[in-house]
């Protein structure tokens, strides 16, 4: 249940900005999350709907961008889509890999009044 | 972070190194309870065509734990400790492997413990037992050590330079992989009674880390557990994996993980 400890990042960040920029509450919250970030999407809803309240987030929506994890092959090169870290490449068969993309975890923009 | 942290509880650890440092505690009482400060205007102002504006943020969310971990990294850095962060699942012997890697290695090297559990001071009195400066982290209904609370608890141990820093994580193969501590290495621990499959179930955790630890594996003729399995399935999870095999039970393939160790201890640079 890291979750939590991540909406209670978003928060902080998005709070930070908001006052920063004299607004008075976050109306949406814009998240780019990877594929491979580790976040568990039903347990962040419910870590979300919890941790907001009383917050100047309380009446926010959060719009998720979710990124697709890409890899490359050390062996022959190929980019390709992943789903799991053991994913082998399509094209030879290894399991040398290495993760391009996908593991991303911020908040990218607010709208706020 | 400081809601799970239970550094309210830990009153004891102070920290002087630095003037900065200060600025951190004062930093840190004052940021927390201001979300609680503001409850004006919310709920009830009336619709006003407030304007509404896009504010680019481009942050990442464990921006603030990654920074803290830097942090804890550079004070590592700058007297020469080696932070190592051992997780696993519970059981798996990360405290029975420090218990005799403390006892063996006393005469060569410098340790320090932090002990990070959800309750009580067990692990902490089984290292303060081999005479090794210890500290226990409980973190109440936390599943994970973050930055913060090592920051915390290094103030109190105070690790000497040019030693070994033990960070036992709370046993959990999932949540601690997102946090980095501002370690060196991190060390996954999986026994013999657990599944071989178990590095494709919880993959982050392996991808994560640097060596994995085989443990117990004097209990390998009694179990349904195929070494060769895990140890492929965890190369698959991630190629640079070292893997090491050891039983705390007769001290198989202990030297080797000593070796590993002792070959991760950097001399200490000679002053100019």
């Amino acid at each position: 249940m890291h979750e939590l400890s991540v909406v209670m990042g978003i928060i902080k960040i998005a709070e930070d900005y908001a006052i920063a920029a004299g607004a008075h509450s976050v109306d949406e919250v814009e998240l780019d999350i990877g594929t491979l970030s580790g976040i568990d999407m039903d347990s962040m809803d419910f870590a979300w709907k919890q941790a907001k309240k009383g917050t100047m987030l309380n009446d926010s929506v959060k719009k998720i961008n979710s990124i697709t994890a890409k890899a490359k092959c050390l062996d022959c090169n190929a980019e390709f889509p992943i789903k799991n870290y053991y994913d082998a490449c399509p094209v030879c068969g290894e399991h040398l890999i290495n993760i391009i993309c996908g593991k991303e975890l911020k908040v990218r923009s607010l709208l706020v009044s | 972070m400081c809601a799970t942290c239970g550094c309210g509880s830990d009153g004891k650890t102070t920290y002087f190194l630095v003037d900065k440092d200060l600025s951190h505690i004062r930093d840190h009482n004052h940021s927390h309870p201001h979300s609680h400060d503001h409850p004006h205007d919310q709920g009830h102002t009336h619709p006003q065509p407030n304007e509404k504006k896009i504010i680019d943020v481009e942050m990442d969310v464990l921006y603030q734990n990654n920074l803290l971990a830097e942090r804890n990294r550079g004070y590592f850095d700058a007297k020469n400790i080696l932070a190592l962060n051992l997780v696993s699942s519970p059981g798996s012997g990360k405290t029975s492997l420090l218990e005799k890697t403390l006892t063996d290695l006393k005469a060569e090297l410098c340790f320090a413990v932090i002990e990070g559990d959800q309750q009580t001071n067990n692990d902490a009195d089984r290292i303060f037992a081999t005479g090794t400066k210890v500290t226990q982290i409980n973190t109440g209904k936390g599943c994970h050590l973050d930055a913060h609370m090592i920051l915390h608890a290094t103030r109190g141990l105070k690790p000497a330079d040019n030693s070994v820093l033990f960070i036992e994580n709370v046993g959990n193969l999932v949540c601690p992989a997102m946090f980095d501590l501002g370690e060196k290495e991190r060390v996954v621990i999986i026994s013999v009674t657990e599944g071989d499959d178990k590095p494709l179930k919880y993959p982050d955790m392996f991808h994560s880390s640097t060596l994995c630890i085989i443990n117990k594996i004097d209990l390998l003729p009694y179990v349904p557990f195929d070494i060769e399995k895990v140890k492929a399935n965890a190369k698959k999870v991630n190629h640079k994996l070292e893997i090491i095999e050891v039983s705390c039970t007769t001290g198989e393939g202990l030297p080797i993980w000593y070796q590993w160790l002792k070959s991760k201890v950097l001399q200490p640079e000679p002053a100019i």
